[in-house]
Protein backbone atom coordinates (compact mmCIF):
# COMPACT_ATOMS: atom_id res chain seq x y z
CA UNK A 1 0.00 0.00 0.00
CA UNK A 2 1.11 3.52 -0.76
CA UNK A 3 0.16 6.96 0.37
CA UNK A 4 0.07 9.87 -2.04
CA UNK A 5 0.50 13.34 -0.66
CA UNK A 6 -0.12 15.94 -3.32
CA UNK A 7 0.30 19.70 -2.86
CA UNK A 8 -1.81 21.52 -5.44
CA UNK A 9 -3.21 24.94 -6.25
CA UNK A 10 -6.40 25.53 -4.26
CA UNK A 11 -8.61 26.16 -7.30
CA UNK A 12 -7.59 22.79 -8.81
CA UNK A 13 -9.10 20.70 -6.00
CA UNK A 14 -12.44 20.01 -7.68
CA UNK A 15 -10.82 18.92 -10.96
CA UNK A 16 -8.36 16.66 -9.15
CA UNK A 17 -11.19 15.09 -7.15
CA UNK A 18 -13.18 14.41 -10.34
CA UNK A 19 -10.20 12.81 -12.10
CA UNK A 20 -9.45 10.60 -9.10
CA UNK A 21 -13.10 9.59 -8.83
CA UNK A 22 -13.01 8.51 -12.48
CA UNK A 23 -10.20 6.02 -11.84
CA UNK A 24 -11.99 4.67 -8.79
CA UNK A 25 -10.32 6.51 -5.93
CA UNK A 26 -13.29 6.96 -3.64
CA UNK A 27 -11.93 8.85 -0.66
CA UNK A 28 -9.40 11.44 0.29
CA UNK A 29 -8.37 13.80 3.06
CA UNK A 30 -7.83 17.44 2.23
CA UNK A 31 -6.07 20.11 4.26
CA UNK A 32 -5.61 23.83 3.61
CA UNK A 33 -1.89 24.46 3.94
CA UNK A 34 0.63 27.22 3.24
CA UNK A 35 4.09 26.90 1.80
CA UNK A 36 6.54 27.90 -0.84
CA UNK A 37 9.01 26.30 -3.22
CA UNK A 38 10.21 27.78 -6.47
CA UNK A 39 7.12 29.92 -6.54
CA UNK A 40 8.11 32.67 -4.15
CA UNK A 41 5.25 34.47 -2.42
CA UNK A 42 3.51 37.59 -3.49
CA UNK A 43 3.39 41.29 -2.68
CA UNK A 44 0.57 42.78 -0.62
CA UNK A 45 -0.07 46.51 -0.13
CA UNK A 46 -1.62 47.97 3.03
CA UNK A 47 -1.93 51.74 3.39
CA UNK A 48 0.76 52.33 0.80
CA UNK A 49 3.32 49.99 2.37
CA UNK A 50 4.41 46.85 0.52
CA UNK A 51 4.73 43.54 2.33
CA UNK A 52 6.30 40.38 0.93
CA UNK A 53 4.15 37.37 1.84
CA UNK A 54 6.22 34.23 1.26
CA UNK A 55 3.75 31.52 2.17
CA UNK A 56 1.24 30.77 -0.56
CA UNK A 57 -2.07 29.08 0.21
CA UNK A 58 -2.12 25.50 -1.14
CA UNK A 59 -4.21 22.37 -0.74
CA UNK A 60 -2.71 19.11 0.49
CA UNK A 61 -4.50 15.94 -0.63
CA UNK A 62 -3.78 12.65 1.11
CA UNK A 63 -4.93 9.34 -0.34
CA UNK A 64 -3.96 5.75 0.42
CA UNK A 65 -4.02 3.22 -2.45
CA UNK A 66 -3.13 -0.28 -3.47
CA UNK A 67 0.33 -0.32 -5.01
CA UNK A 68 -1.03 -1.05 -8.49
CA UNK A 69 -3.20 2.04 -8.57
CA UNK A 70 -0.45 4.52 -7.81
CA UNK A 71 0.78 5.32 -11.34
CA UNK A 72 -2.73 5.84 -12.60
CA UNK A 73 -3.55 8.15 -9.67
CA UNK A 74 -0.39 10.19 -10.17
CA UNK A 75 -1.27 10.63 -13.83
CA UNK A 76 -4.80 11.70 -12.91
CA UNK A 77 -3.53 14.31 -10.44
CA UNK A 78 -1.03 15.67 -12.95
CA UNK A 79 -3.68 15.83 -15.66
CA UNK A 80 -6.04 17.83 -13.47
CA UNK A 81 -3.63 20.01 -11.50
CA UNK A 82 -1.14 21.07 -14.15
CA UNK A 83 -1.32 24.62 -15.48
CA UNK A 84 2.28 24.70 -16.71
CA UNK A 85 3.18 27.64 -14.50
CA UNK A 86 5.46 27.68 -11.45
CA UNK A 87 3.49 26.78 -8.35
CA UNK A 88 1.53 23.79 -9.68
CA UNK A 89 2.74 21.74 -6.73
CA UNK A 90 4.33 18.37 -5.98
CA UNK A 91 3.35 14.75 -5.48
CA UNK A 92 4.99 12.61 -2.78
CA UNK A 93 4.60 8.81 -2.69
CA UNK A 94 5.22 7.06 0.64
CA UNK A 95 5.01 3.44 1.78
CA UNK A 96 2.18 2.58 4.19
CA UNK A 97 2.71 -0.19 6.76
CA UNK A 98 -0.82 -0.81 7.84
CA UNK A 99 -4.37 0.50 7.50
CA UNK A 100 -7.17 -0.18 10.02
CA UNK A 101 -10.83 0.69 9.54
CA UNK A 102 -11.97 1.91 12.94
CA UNK A 103 -15.62 0.79 12.61
CA UNK A 104 -14.99 -2.87 11.73
CA UNK A 105 -11.40 -3.45 12.66
CA UNK A 106 -10.60 -4.63 9.08
CA UNK A 107 -6.93 -4.38 8.23
CA UNK A 108 -4.75 -4.01 5.12
CA UNK A 109 -6.10 -3.40 1.62
CA UNK A 110 -9.61 -4.36 2.74
CA UNK A 111 -9.61 -1.29 4.95
CA UNK A 112 -8.63 1.24 2.27
CA UNK B 1 -33.38 81.11 29.92
CA UNK B 2 -34.85 79.63 26.76
CA UNK B 3 -37.50 76.96 26.73
CA UNK B 4 -36.76 73.34 25.98
CA UNK B 5 -37.63 72.37 22.38
CA UNK B 6 -38.77 68.81 21.91
CA UNK B 7 -37.36 68.48 18.38
CA UNK B 8 -33.91 69.67 19.50
CA UNK B 9 -33.99 67.37 22.50
CA UNK B 10 -34.96 64.33 20.43
CA UNK B 11 -32.30 65.11 17.85
CA UNK B 12 -29.46 65.46 20.36
CA UNK B 13 -30.55 62.34 22.27
CA UNK B 14 -30.43 60.34 19.04
CA UNK B 15 -27.13 61.96 18.08
CA UNK B 16 -25.67 60.89 21.43
CA UNK B 17 -26.70 57.31 20.68
CA UNK B 18 -25.08 57.57 17.24
CA UNK B 19 -21.83 58.78 18.76
CA UNK B 20 -21.87 55.96 21.31
CA UNK B 21 -22.08 53.47 18.40
CA UNK B 22 -18.80 54.83 17.08
CA UNK B 23 -16.79 53.29 19.92
CA UNK B 24 -17.71 49.64 19.21
CA UNK B 25 -17.48 50.62 15.52
CA UNK B 26 -13.93 51.81 16.11
CA UNK B 27 -13.18 48.61 18.04
CA UNK B 28 -13.95 46.43 15.01
CA UNK B 29 -12.38 48.94 12.60
CA UNK B 30 -9.14 48.43 14.53
CA UNK B 31 -9.68 44.72 15.16
CA UNK B 32 -9.69 43.92 11.45
CA UNK B 33 -6.25 45.48 11.03
CA UNK B 34 -4.43 43.50 13.70
CA UNK B 35 -3.28 39.89 13.56
CA UNK B 36 -5.74 37.19 14.54
CA UNK B 37 -4.04 36.62 17.92
CA UNK B 38 -4.70 40.21 19.03
CA UNK B 39 -8.34 40.71 17.97
CA UNK B 40 -10.03 40.62 21.36
CA UNK B 41 -7.17 42.47 23.03
CA UNK B 42 -7.73 45.26 20.52
CA UNK B 43 -11.53 45.29 20.76
CA UNK B 44 -11.58 45.39 24.55
CA UNK B 45 -9.23 48.40 24.65
CA UNK B 46 -11.91 50.50 22.95
CA UNK B 47 -14.96 48.81 24.43
CA UNK B 48 -13.88 48.97 28.08
CA UNK B 49 -13.56 52.75 27.81
CA UNK B 50 -17.33 53.06 27.53
CA UNK B 51 -17.30 52.07 31.18
CA UNK B 52 -14.05 53.65 32.37
CA UNK B 53 -14.56 57.07 30.80
CA UNK B 54 -18.29 57.30 31.47
CA UNK B 55 -17.72 56.90 35.19
CA UNK B 56 -14.85 59.39 35.04
CA UNK B 57 -17.10 61.77 33.08
CA UNK B 58 -20.04 61.90 35.46
CA UNK B 59 -17.90 62.35 38.59
CA UNK B 60 -15.08 64.49 37.24
CA UNK B 61 -14.86 64.90 33.49
CA UNK B 62 -18.03 66.85 32.86
CA UNK B 63 -17.49 69.38 35.58
CA UNK B 64 -13.78 69.79 34.69
CA UNK B 65 -14.66 70.31 31.02
CA UNK B 66 -17.83 72.36 31.19
CA UNK B 67 -18.21 73.47 34.80
CA UNK B 68 -17.85 77.13 35.86
CA UNK B 69 -14.58 78.48 34.52
CA UNK B 70 -11.37 78.89 36.54
CA UNK B 71 -8.97 81.29 34.78
CA UNK B 72 -9.82 79.98 31.32
CA UNK B 73 -7.97 76.75 32.03
CA UNK B 74 -10.40 74.33 33.68
CA UNK B 75 -13.93 73.98 35.01
CA UNK B 76 -14.38 73.93 38.77
CA UNK B 77 -15.90 71.01 40.65
CA UNK B 78 -19.33 72.48 41.35
CA UNK B 79 -20.99 69.99 38.95
CA UNK B 80 -19.29 67.03 40.64
CA UNK B 81 -21.42 63.89 40.28
CA UNK B 82 -23.78 65.85 37.99
CA UNK B 83 -24.82 68.10 40.82
CA UNK B 84 -27.28 70.60 39.31
CA UNK B 85 -27.19 68.92 35.88
CA UNK B 86 -30.85 68.12 35.42
CA UNK B 87 -33.82 68.10 33.11
CA UNK B 88 -33.90 71.85 32.68
CA UNK B 89 -31.59 73.58 30.21
CA UNK B 90 -28.13 74.79 31.19
CA UNK B 91 -27.77 78.55 31.50
CA UNK B 92 -24.65 78.52 29.30
CA UNK B 93 -24.80 75.57 26.89
CA UNK B 94 -27.45 74.51 24.37
CA UNK B 95 -30.38 76.39 25.83
CA UNK B 96 -33.15 74.41 24.12
CA UNK B 97 -32.29 70.93 25.42
CA UNK B 98 -32.05 69.47 28.92
CA UNK B 99 -28.64 70.03 30.50
CA UNK B 100 -28.45 66.30 31.12
CA UNK B 101 -28.81 65.60 27.38
CA UNK B 102 -25.94 67.98 26.59
CA UNK B 103 -23.87 66.22 29.26
CA UNK B 104 -24.45 62.72 27.84
CA UNK B 105 -23.84 63.86 24.25
CA UNK B 106 -20.47 65.23 25.36
CA UNK B 107 -19.80 62.04 27.34
CA UNK B 108 -19.73 60.00 24.12
CA UNK B 109 -16.99 62.27 22.72
CA UNK B 110 -14.94 61.81 25.87
CA UNK B 111 -15.32 58.02 25.52
CA UNK B 112 -14.20 57.67 21.91
CA UNK B 113 -11.20 60.01 22.10
CA UNK B 114 -8.92 57.83 24.27
CA UNK B 115 -10.25 54.80 22.36
CA UNK B 116 -8.79 56.31 19.18
CA UNK B 117 -5.31 56.38 20.79
CA UNK B 118 -5.32 52.58 21.25
CA UNK B 119 -4.52 52.10 17.55
CA UNK B 120 -1.03 53.50 18.13
CA UNK B 121 0.02 50.92 20.73
CA UNK B 122 -2.06 48.03 19.38
CA UNK B 123 -0.78 44.47 19.82
CA UNK B 124 1.67 45.17 22.68
CA UNK B 125 0.18 47.20 25.58
CA UNK B 126 -0.60 45.64 28.97
CA UNK B 127 -4.25 45.97 29.93
CA UNK B 128 -3.89 47.36 33.47
CA UNK B 129 -1.43 50.14 32.62
CA UNK B 130 -3.58 50.93 29.56
CA UNK B 131 -6.64 51.53 31.77
CA UNK B 132 -4.63 53.73 34.11
CA UNK B 133 -3.18 55.71 31.21
CA UNK B 134 -6.60 56.26 29.62
CA UNK B 135 -8.09 57.45 32.89
CA UNK B 136 -5.23 59.84 33.67
CA UNK B 137 -5.18 61.02 30.06
CA UNK B 138 -8.89 61.87 30.19
CA UNK B 139 -8.35 63.90 33.37
CA UNK B 140 -5.09 65.63 32.40
CA UNK B 141 -5.46 66.07 28.63
CA UNK B 142 -9.03 65.66 27.40
CA UNK B 143 -10.80 67.59 30.13
CA UNK B 144 -8.55 70.68 30.09
CA UNK B 145 -8.41 70.88 26.29
CA UNK B 146 -12.18 70.36 26.07
CA UNK B 147 -12.59 73.26 28.51
CA UNK B 148 -10.19 75.54 26.61
CA UNK B 149 -12.04 75.02 23.34
CA UNK B 150 -15.67 74.30 24.24
CA UNK B 151 -16.04 75.32 27.88
CA UNK B 152 -17.69 78.63 28.67
CA UNK B 153 -14.73 80.94 29.44
CA UNK B 154 -12.08 78.59 28.02
CA UNK B 155 -9.05 80.60 26.88
CA UNK B 156 -9.01 79.31 23.31
CA UNK B 157 -12.77 79.83 22.96
CA UNK B 158 -12.37 83.42 24.16
CA UNK B 159 -9.53 83.94 21.71
CA UNK B 160 -11.91 82.98 18.91
CA UNK B 161 -10.52 79.54 18.04
CA UNK B 162 -13.20 77.50 16.25
CA UNK B 163 -13.69 73.74 16.48
CA UNK B 164 -17.19 72.61 15.59
CA UNK B 165 -17.06 68.92 16.53
CA UNK B 166 -13.58 68.05 17.71
CA UNK B 167 -10.68 68.62 15.32
CA UNK B 168 -8.66 69.94 18.26
CA UNK B 169 -10.51 68.38 21.20
CA UNK B 170 -10.80 64.88 19.74
CA UNK B 171 -8.56 64.28 16.74
CA UNK B 172 -5.49 66.39 17.43
CA UNK B 173 -5.33 65.36 21.12
CA UNK B 174 -5.60 61.65 20.29
CA UNK B 175 -3.14 62.00 17.40
CA UNK B 176 -0.51 63.64 19.60
CA UNK B 177 -1.07 61.08 22.36
CA UNK B 178 -0.70 58.38 19.71
CA UNK B 179 2.66 59.81 18.63
CA UNK B 180 3.84 59.90 22.25
CA UNK B 181 2.61 56.30 22.76
CA UNK B 182 4.37 54.94 19.70
CA UNK B 183 7.61 56.62 20.78
CA UNK B 184 7.48 55.54 24.43
CA UNK B 185 6.31 51.94 23.99
CA UNK B 186 8.47 51.19 20.92
CA UNK B 187 7.81 49.18 17.80
CA UNK B 188 6.10 45.80 17.72
CA UNK B 189 8.34 42.75 17.60
CA UNK B 190 9.05 42.04 13.95
CA UNK B 191 8.16 45.55 12.78
CA UNK B 192 9.90 46.21 9.48
CA UNK B 193 10.94 42.58 9.03
CA UNK B 194 7.86 40.37 9.42
CA UNK B 195 4.66 41.08 7.52
CA UNK B 196 2.46 42.50 10.30
CA UNK B 197 -0.64 42.64 8.14
CA UNK B 198 -4.41 42.90 8.70
CA UNK B 199 -6.15 39.62 9.46
CA UNK B 200 -9.73 40.54 8.46
CA UNK B 201 -10.38 43.61 6.32
CA UNK B 202 -14.13 42.98 5.97
CA UNK B 203 -14.32 43.64 9.73
CA UNK B 204 -12.48 46.92 9.20
CA UNK B 205 -14.95 47.90 6.47
CA UNK B 206 -17.90 47.13 8.74
CA UNK B 207 -16.28 49.34 11.35
CA UNK B 208 -15.85 52.08 8.77
CA UNK B 209 -19.55 51.92 7.96
CA UNK B 210 -20.51 52.18 11.63
CA UNK B 211 -18.10 55.07 12.17
CA UNK B 212 -19.41 56.97 9.15
CA UNK B 213 -23.00 56.44 10.31
CA UNK B 214 -22.15 57.56 13.83
CA UNK B 215 -20.25 60.56 12.51
CA UNK B 216 -23.54 62.14 11.40
CA UNK B 217 -24.45 62.34 15.08
CA UNK B 218 -20.95 63.47 16.01
CA UNK B 219 -20.93 66.45 13.61
CA UNK B 220 -24.63 67.00 12.89
CA UNK B 221 -25.47 66.69 16.57
CA UNK B 222 -22.81 69.28 17.43
CA UNK B 223 -25.27 71.92 16.17
CA UNK B 224 -27.09 70.97 19.41
CA UNK B 225 -30.42 71.73 17.75
CA UNK B 226 -32.50 70.24 14.92
CA UNK B 227 -31.99 73.19 12.62
CA UNK B 228 -30.46 74.32 9.32
CA UNK B 229 -26.95 74.28 10.74
CA UNK B 230 -27.35 70.63 11.75
CA UNK B 231 -28.41 69.86 8.18
CA UNK B 232 -25.47 71.80 6.80
CA UNK B 233 -23.03 69.97 9.10
CA UNK B 234 -24.60 66.64 8.13
CA UNK B 235 -24.07 67.38 4.43
CA UNK B 236 -20.52 68.65 4.97
CA UNK B 237 -19.74 65.47 6.92
CA UNK B 238 -20.92 63.20 4.16
CA UNK B 239 -19.09 65.20 1.51
CA UNK B 240 -15.90 65.18 3.58
CA UNK B 241 -15.98 61.38 3.92
CA UNK B 242 -16.81 60.97 0.24
CA UNK B 243 -13.96 63.22 -0.91
CA UNK B 244 -11.44 61.65 1.48
CA UNK B 245 -12.32 58.17 0.23
CA UNK B 246 -11.95 59.23 -3.41
CA UNK B 247 -8.73 61.17 -2.86
CA UNK B 248 -6.98 58.32 -1.02
CA UNK B 249 -8.00 55.66 -3.55
CA UNK B 250 -6.99 57.78 -6.55
CA UNK B 251 -3.65 58.66 -4.93
CA UNK B 252 -2.72 55.06 -4.16
CA UNK B 253 -3.91 53.93 -7.55
CA UNK B 254 -1.51 56.42 -9.15
CA UNK B 255 1.40 55.73 -6.77
CA UNK B 256 1.06 52.00 -6.12
CA UNK B 257 -0.83 50.82 -9.15
CA UNK B 258 -3.79 49.31 -7.26
CA UNK B 259 -6.88 50.72 -5.55
CA UNK B 260 -7.31 48.97 -2.20
CA UNK B 261 -10.20 48.31 0.15
CA UNK B 262 -8.20 49.37 3.19
CA UNK B 263 -7.29 52.52 1.29
CA UNK B 264 -10.98 53.29 0.73
CA UNK B 265 -11.74 52.77 4.42
CA UNK B 266 -8.72 54.82 5.53
CA UNK B 267 -9.54 57.65 3.11
CA UNK B 268 -13.13 57.82 4.31
CA UNK B 269 -12.02 58.06 7.95
CA UNK B 270 -9.35 60.63 7.04
CA UNK B 271 -11.93 62.75 5.20
CA UNK B 272 -14.42 62.47 8.06
CA UNK B 273 -11.79 63.38 10.67
CA UNK B 274 -10.61 66.35 8.61
CA UNK B 275 -14.08 67.80 8.02
CA UNK B 276 -15.06 67.38 11.70
CA UNK B 277 -13.84 70.74 13.07
CA UNK B 278 -15.03 72.59 9.97
CA UNK B 279 -18.34 70.82 9.41
CA UNK B 280 -20.45 73.56 11.03
CA UNK B 281 -18.56 76.52 9.56
CA UNK B 282 -18.12 75.74 5.86
CA UNK B 283 -20.39 75.18 2.87
CA UNK B 284 -20.60 72.06 0.72
CA UNK B 285 -17.98 73.04 -1.86
CA UNK B 286 -15.42 73.80 0.83
CA UNK B 287 -16.33 70.47 2.48
CA UNK B 288 -15.41 68.59 -0.70
CA UNK B 289 -12.04 70.38 -0.84
CA UNK B 290 -11.32 69.85 2.87
CA UNK B 291 -12.26 66.16 2.77
CA UNK B 292 -10.18 65.64 -0.36
CA UNK B 293 -7.19 67.40 1.21
CA UNK B 294 -7.65 65.13 4.22
CA UNK B 295 -7.54 61.97 2.10
CA UNK B 296 -4.52 63.18 0.16
CA UNK B 297 -2.44 64.51 3.05
CA UNK B 298 -3.24 61.56 5.34
CA UNK B 299 -2.14 59.12 2.61
CA UNK B 300 1.28 60.77 2.46
CA UNK B 301 1.46 61.17 6.24
CA UNK B 302 0.83 57.43 6.68
CA UNK B 303 3.38 56.61 3.98
CA UNK B 304 5.97 58.79 5.75
CA UNK B 305 5.69 56.68 8.92
CA UNK B 306 7.95 53.92 7.59
CA UNK B 307 10.66 56.48 6.80
CA UNK B 308 10.37 58.13 10.22
CA UNK B 309 10.76 54.73 11.88
CA UNK B 310 8.09 54.79 14.62
CA UNK B 311 5.44 52.09 14.83
CA UNK B 312 2.08 53.86 15.12
CA UNK B 313 0.49 50.51 14.39
CA UNK B 314 -2.90 51.56 13.03
CA UNK B 315 -1.96 55.09 11.89
CA UNK B 316 -3.65 57.24 14.50
CA UNK B 317 -1.08 60.01 13.98
CA UNK B 318 -1.24 59.94 10.20
CA UNK B 319 -5.03 59.88 10.02
CA UNK B 320 -6.49 61.52 13.14
CA UNK B 321 -3.59 63.77 14.10
CA UNK B 322 -2.94 65.05 10.60
CA UNK B 323 -6.66 65.14 9.71
CA UNK B 324 -7.55 67.12 12.84
CA UNK B 325 -4.69 69.53 12.20
CA UNK B 326 -5.56 70.17 8.56
CA UNK B 327 -9.27 70.49 9.23
CA UNK B 328 -8.68 72.97 12.04
CA UNK B 329 -6.44 75.12 9.84
CA UNK B 330 -8.89 74.88 6.91
CA UNK B 331 -11.49 76.63 9.06
CA UNK B 332 -9.18 79.65 8.96
CA UNK B 333 -9.40 79.59 5.18
CA UNK B 334 -12.90 78.41 4.29
CA UNK B 335 -15.16 79.41 7.20
CA UNK B 336 -18.05 81.71 6.35
CA UNK B 337 -20.52 83.52 8.57
CA UNK B 338 -23.12 82.91 5.90
CA UNK B 339 -23.00 79.23 6.92
CA UNK B 340 -22.82 79.86 10.64
CA UNK B 341 -23.37 83.40 11.98
CA UNK B 342 -21.92 82.29 15.33
CA UNK B 343 -18.64 81.42 13.56
CA UNK B 344 -16.27 83.78 11.78
CA UNK B 345 -15.01 84.51 8.29
CA UNK B 346 -11.86 82.77 7.05
CA UNK B 347 -9.19 84.02 4.68
CA UNK B 348 -11.35 83.57 1.57
CA UNK B 349 -14.08 85.72 3.12
CA UNK B 350 -11.80 88.52 4.22
CA UNK B 351 -10.96 87.39 7.77
CA UNK B 352 -7.18 86.82 8.16
CA UNK B 353 -7.31 86.83 11.97
CA UNK B 354 -9.18 83.50 12.11
CA UNK B 355 -6.33 81.55 10.50
CA UNK B 356 -3.95 82.98 13.09
CA UNK B 357 -6.34 81.93 15.86
CA UNK B 358 -6.54 78.44 14.42
CA UNK B 359 -2.74 78.21 14.29
CA UNK B 360 -2.57 79.20 17.96
CA UNK B 361 -5.16 76.51 18.69
CA UNK B 362 -3.21 73.82 16.82
CA UNK B 363 0.12 74.67 18.44
CA UNK B 364 -1.13 75.04 21.99
CA UNK B 365 -3.32 71.93 21.93
CA UNK B 366 -0.80 69.88 19.95
CA UNK B 367 2.15 70.66 22.18
CA UNK B 368 0.17 70.35 25.41
CA UNK B 369 -1.35 66.99 24.40
CA UNK B 370 2.00 65.59 23.27
CA UNK B 371 3.97 66.68 26.32
CA UNK B 372 1.44 65.60 28.95
CA UNK B 373 0.80 62.26 27.19
CA UNK B 374 4.53 61.60 26.95
CA UNK B 375 5.12 62.36 30.62
CA UNK B 376 2.16 60.20 31.71
CA UNK B 377 3.35 57.29 29.59
CA UNK B 378 6.91 57.54 30.86
CA UNK B 379 5.78 57.58 34.49
CA UNK B 380 3.48 54.58 34.01
CA UNK B 381 6.17 52.76 32.05
CA UNK B 382 8.76 53.29 34.80
CA UNK B 383 6.42 52.22 37.59
CA UNK B 384 4.17 49.54 36.06
CA UNK B 385 5.69 48.78 32.63
CA UNK B 386 3.47 49.51 29.65
CA UNK B 387 4.54 46.66 27.48
CA UNK B 388 3.69 42.97 27.61
CA UNK B 389 6.55 40.47 27.90
CA UNK B 390 8.15 39.16 24.73
CA UNK B 391 6.53 35.81 25.41
CA UNK B 392 3.08 37.40 25.70
CA UNK B 393 3.63 39.41 22.55
CA UNK B 394 4.48 36.22 20.67
CA UNK B 395 1.45 34.46 22.09
CA UNK B 396 -0.85 37.41 21.36
CA UNK B 397 -2.87 39.65 23.65
CA UNK B 398 -6.02 37.54 23.38
CA UNK B 399 -4.52 34.58 25.23
CA UNK B 400 -1.80 36.32 27.20
CA UNK B 401 -3.89 39.18 28.62
CA UNK B 402 -7.44 37.82 28.49
CA UNK B 403 -7.26 33.98 28.32
CA UNK B 404 -9.61 33.74 25.35
CA UNK B 405 -9.35 33.54 21.57
CA UNK B 406 -11.41 35.24 18.87
CA UNK B 407 -11.51 32.28 16.50
CA UNK B 408 -11.62 28.64 17.46
CA UNK B 409 -9.58 26.40 15.22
Amino acid sequence: MKKIEAIIKPHKLEEVKEELNEIGVSGMTVTEVKGYGRQKGHKEIYRGAEYQVDFMPKIKIEIVLEKGQVNQAVEAIIKAARTGKIGDGKIFILPVEEVVRIRTGEQGEEAI
Amino acid sequence: MEAIQSADTAFVIISAALVLLMTPGLAIFYAGMVRSKNVLGTIIQSFILISVITIEWIYLGYTMSFGPDVHGFIGDLSWFALNGVGQGPSSVYAGTIPHMVFMIFQCMFAVITPALITGAFAERMRFGPFILFSLLWAVMVYNPVCHWVWGSGGWLARLGVLDFAGGLVVHLTCGMAALASALVIGARKGYGTDPLIPHNLPLTLMGTGLLWFGWFGFNGGSALAANGLAGSAFVATHLGGMAGLAAWVITEWLYRGKPTTLGAASGAIAGLATITPASGFVGPNAAVIIGGLGGLCCYFAVSAKAKLGYDDSLDVVGIHGVGGLIGTLCIGIFASRLVNPAGANGLLYGGPQLLLNQLIGVFSVGIYAFVVSWVLLRIIDKTLCLRVSEESENLGLDLAEHSETAYSS
